[in-house]
C-alpha cells in the first residue's frame, strides 16, 4: 500500500501537459548550469568567488538567510488552519509545508556549496563526526535545520497517505506535531539570526534587534511568495483556491512589513544619532566608507520598495485589488531578499575587525550556482505541488484495483 | 592571570614520533600503489575516513603523518618531516610586543610566511602590521598596505596584529565540528584534516587572525621548510582555515618563534606566562600593557606595551 502511494504520488508528478514540461525543463536547464558552476568552483577553490579573506561570507550564505525565513514563513499557514481551525487555510496548508520543504532544502544547499572541503560534509553529523554542540550556532543550525526538513517530509506525508486511502486523517495522531512544527519553526530563524549575532567582533549584527528582524521580515517574504504561487496554482490548476486565504496573508504582510521598517528606523535613529566606530558597516550600506559603495544603490532601491509596497498594503482599498497586491508582493518580495540577503551579510565584514574597507560582489560562478538551487528549489516545489494537488483532487488514491492486480500477480 | 583549560586531552596519545617514524613511512610510500587522482588511492581512501585529531590512536596518527609526507613529497617534491610534538608541562605561552620599538619593517611577516609554509599566491600573511595615526588607536584610521621600504614615516607608529590565542577564543566556540581547540599550552590550533572550510571561525574572530585557503596554495619547493609540526605548518590544502600558532614547530621545543628572532629592533617578546623568572611576566608586572578589543572579552594572551 505505502509503495503504491509512493508510486503513484511520483507519477502524478510527471503527468502534465504542455506547459508543464516546458517549465520542468527550463528549472532543470538552470540546476544543470548550476552545476557546471559549482563543477567550476570545485575545481579551481572558492577562488572562483568574489570572497576573500575580509569578505568570508557573500552571496551564498544571504541566500541561504533568506531562505531560511522562506521556510520558517510556512508557518503562517499552519497556525490558523490547525490551532484557529481556518477551513479555507487548511485547504492550502499542504501547498505552504510544500513550500518550506523546499525552501529548507535549498537553504542548506547553499550552506554546502559554500563550504570549503564539502567531501568532508560529514564531520558535521553527531557521533561520525564530531559536532561542537552546543557551543557554535552553525551545528545549531544544522540540528533544526534537518529537524525542520524532517517535520516538513513527516507531516505531509501522513495527511497525503491518508487521503490517498481516502480516508481523514487522525488528528490526534499529527496534531502534536504540527504544534512542534510551530514552534521549530520559529527556531529555525531564531537560531539563524543568533548564527549572525552572536559574533562580538561584528558590531553590524551583535544586536539584540536581529532575532525579531528576521522573523518580521520573514514574514513579509513569505506570505509575498505564498499569496503569488497560490494564484499561479489557481490559474494552471483545478485547484481552488479561496480569496480569504490571500486576503489573510496579505493582511499578515502588511503588518510584518510595517514592523519591520519601523526596525530599520529604530537601528538608522540608534546608529546615526550619536554615531560610534560600530556604527561603520551601516555607514558603508547606506553611504559608503573610504568612497567604496557598491551596496549604497542597492540598498536605497530596496529601501524604495518595501516603502512603495507598504503604502500600496496599507491603504486597504488598494491591497484588496488583486493587481496591487501583486505589484506589492513582488516589490516586498525582492526588497527584503536584497535587504536580508547581500545587504545584511556583506556588511557585517566592512569595514574588517581591523578597520579595512575591501568589498565584495558575486562572480558569474556564484550567480551561477545560486540560481542554479532557486530553480532546484522550485523543482522540488513544482513536483510537491503536483503531486500534492493530484491526490487532495482525488486524481490519485489507492483503488481496489491496484491492490487487486499486485494480489493476482503474487501467485504467479 | 591565565586559566589554562586542560580539557578532555589525553596526553598519552602525544608522543614525538619524530624523524625516525616519517622517514620509514615515506619509505613505506614510495612503494605504494598507483598514482590516483594526484595521489595513490590508499592514501586518498586514508585520508577520507581519517578520524579527529583527537580521537586518533597512535598508530592512525602515524599513518596520518605517513601521509602528509607523502603528500608534500607529490605535490612539492620535497621530503618533510612532520613531528606531532605534544605541549609541554607547566607551559602556557604569551606574546608581549613594545610598540615603542617596532618601526615597521615588517620582518616579522616575511618570516612568519618562509617558516610556515604560507601560500605565495594569495599573499596570505599571519601577521598583518597596521601603520596607525599617531594620537589615536582608531584602527579604521589604519594603512594596511604601507610602503615598508619607507618606514618609520613622521608621525605615524606601527601595530602588527596576529592572532591573539585568545584564552576564551570565539573562534572555538564557532567551528561546528570542533576542528579547532585551544591546547594545554594555549595554543588555538585546527586540524586541517578536519576543518570543513565553513569560515564560520573566521567570521567570530574580532582580529582579522583567521586565513582561508582559497585555492591550493603554492610554495616554489625551494622555499619549503621541511620542519614542520603536525598542528602548526605542516602544507596545507585547498578549503581549510589556518592561523598563526606561535611555530608550535619551534616553541614547544624550546626555541623562539620566527617572528620574534626577525625582529631587528626587540620589539617582541615570547615566552612562558606560568615562569614567573620569565622575561614577559618581567613585562606584564612591570610595563602598562594593554590589549586589543578587550571589552570583547576574549582574553587576548598577547599583549602591547611603551616604553
Amino acid at each position: 500500500m505505502l509503495l503504491n502511494f509512493v508510486r503513484d504520488g511520483v507519477a502524478a508528478m510527471f503527468r502534465g501537459g504542455r506547459s508543464y514540461w516546458l517549465w520542468l525543463g527550463f528549472l532543470s536547464l538552470l540546476v544543470l548550469a548550476g552545476v557546471v558552476a559549482y563543477g567550476i568552483q570545485l575545481n579551481q577553490g572558492l577562488i572562483s568567488t568574489g570572497m576573500s579573506d575580509q569578505v568570508t561570507w557573500g552571496f551564498y550564505i544571504s541566500n541561504f538567510a533568506f531562505l531560511v525565513g522562506i521556510a520558517a514563513a510556512a508557518v503562517l499557514l499552519v497556525i490558523p488552519a490547525y490551532v484557529f481551525h481556518r477551513k479555507d487555510i487548511k485547504s492550502v496548508v499542504l501547498i505552504g509545508e510544500g513550500l518550506a520543504l523546499a525552501a529548507v532544502l535549498s537553504a542548506m544547499l547553499f550552506v554546502i556549496v559554500d563550504l570549503g572541503r564539502p567531501d568532508r560534509m560529514l564531520h558535521l553529523l553527531p557521533f561520525i563526526g564530531r559536532m561542537n554542540w552546543p557551543q557554535s550556532m552553525l551545528a545549531w543550525d544544522v540540528v533544526v535545520l534537518s529537524g525542520y526538513l524532517l517535520l516538513n517530509l513527516g507531516i505531509p506525508f501522513y495527511v497525503h497517505y491518508c487521503h490517498y486511502q481516502q480516508r481523514e486523517p487522525n488528528v490526534k495522531a499529527y496534531f502534536p506535531f504540527v504544534i512542534l512544527a510551530i514552534f521549530w519553526a520559529i527556531s529555525i530563524h531564531t537560531v539563524t539570526a543568533f548564527l549572525f549575532s552572536a559574533n562580538t567582533a561584528r558590531p553590524f549584527w551583535h544586536v539584540a534587534l536581529l532575532g525579531p528582524r528576521f522573523i518580521a521580515t520573514a514574514f513579509v517574504s513569505g506570505p509575498a511568495l505564498i499569496i503569488l504561487v497560490l494564484q499561479v496554482l489557481d490559474r494552471v490548476t483545478r485547484y481552488p483556491v479561496p480569496r480569504s486565504v490571500i486576503q489573510t496573508l496579505a493582511l499578515i504582510m502588511t503588518v510584518s512589513l510595517q514592523v519591520s521598517l519601523f526596525f530599520v528606523g529604530v537601528e538608522l535613529f540608534t546608529d546615526f544619532y550619536n554615531e560610534t566606530a560600530h556604527a561603520a558597516s551601516i555607514r558603508y550600506l547606506y553611504f559608503g566608507l573610504d568612497g567604496l559603495a557598491s551596496l549604497a544603490p542597492w540598498m536605497w532601491t530596496a529601501l524604495l520598495m518595501n516603502l512603495v509596497a507598504v503604502t500600496i498594503l496599507t491603504i486597504n482599498p488598494l491591497r484588496s485589488q488583486l493587481r496591487f497586491l501583486n505589484i506589492a508582493c513582488v516589490l516586498a518580495f525582492v526588497g527584503i531578499w536584497i535587504e536580508k540577503g547581500m545587504g545584511f551579510v556583506v556588511p557585517g565584514f566592512i569595514p574588517t575587525p581591523l578597520g579595512e574597507v575591501f568589498e565584495y560582489s558575486p562572480t558569474a560562478v556564484e550567480v551561477t550556482v545560486s540560481a542554479g538551487i532557486w530553480a532546484f528549489g522550485a523543482l522540488v516545489f513544482t513536483l510537491l505541488a503536483k503531486s500534492s494537488i493530484a491526490i487532495d483532487l482525488g486524481d490519485v488514491r489507492a483503488s481496489e484495483a491496484a491492490d487487486t492486480t499486485l494480489t493476482e500477480l503474487r501467485p504467479s | 592571570m591565565t586559566k589554562i583549560r586542560n580539557e578532555a586531552i589525553d596526553q598519552g596519545r602525544r608522543r614525538f614520533l619524530g624523524a625516525a617514524a616519517g622517514a620509514g613511512a615515506a619509505v613505506a610510500g614510495t612503494a605504494a600503489g598507483p598514482a590516483w587522482g594526484g595521489s595513490t588511492l590508499m592514501d586518498t581512501m586514508g585520508s577520507f575516513f581519517q578520524d579527529h585529531y583527537k580521537r586518533m590512536s597512535d598508530e592512525e596518527i602515524a599513518d596520518a603523518i605517513g601521509r602528509i609526507e607523502r603528500r608534500a613529497k607529490r605535490r612539492y617534491g620535497v621530503d618533510i618531516i612532520c613531528k606531532d610534538t605534544p605541549p609541554q608541562d607547566d607551559v602556557v605561552f604569551g606574546y608581549a610586543l613594545n610598540i615603542s620599538k617596532c618601526k615597521g619593517y615588517r620582518d616579522c611577516v616575511s618570516a612568519c610566511v618562509r617558516e610556515n609554509n604560507l601560500d605565495r599566491d594569495s599573499q596570505m600573511e599571519y601577521i598583518r602590521v597596521l601603520q596607525m595615526e599617531e594620537g589615536t588607536r582608531n584602527l579604521e584610521h589604519s594603512e594596511h598596505y604601507y610602503d615598508p621600504d619607507t618606514v618609520p614615516v613622521e608621525g605615524k607608529y606601527y601595530l602588527p596584529v596576529q592572532c591573539m590565542q585568545c584564552d576564551d577564543p570565539p573562534c572555538v566556540s564557532a567551528c561546528p565540528v570542533e576542528a579547532t581547540w585551544m591546547e594545554p599550552d594555549g595554543i588555538v590550533v585546527v586540524d586541517y584534516d578536519w576543518c570543513i572550510g565553513c569560515r564560520y571561525c573566521m567570521t567570530a574572530c574580532p582580529y582579522q587572525a583567521r586565513h582561508f585557503n582559497w585555492r591550493e596554495p603554492q610554495i616554489p619547493a625551494e622555499e619549503i621548510n621541511p620542519d614542520t609540526n603536525y598542528l602548526g605548518n605542516r602544507p596545507r590544502s585547498k578549503g581549510v582555515v589556518e592561523k598563526c600558532h606561535f611555530c608550535t614547530q619551534r616553541t614547544r621545543e624550546g626555541r623562539q618563534p620566527a617572528c620574534q628572532e626577525a625582529c631587528p629592533t626587540g620589539a617582541r617578546i615570547f615566552g612562558n606566562l606560568l615562569d614567573p623568572e620569565s622575561e614577559i611576566r618581567y613585562v606584564l608586572e612591570h610595563k602598562a600593557v594593554f590589549r586589543l578589543k578587550e571589552e570583547l572579552g576574549t582574553e587576548p594572551k598577547f599583549w602591547y606595551y611603551t616604553d
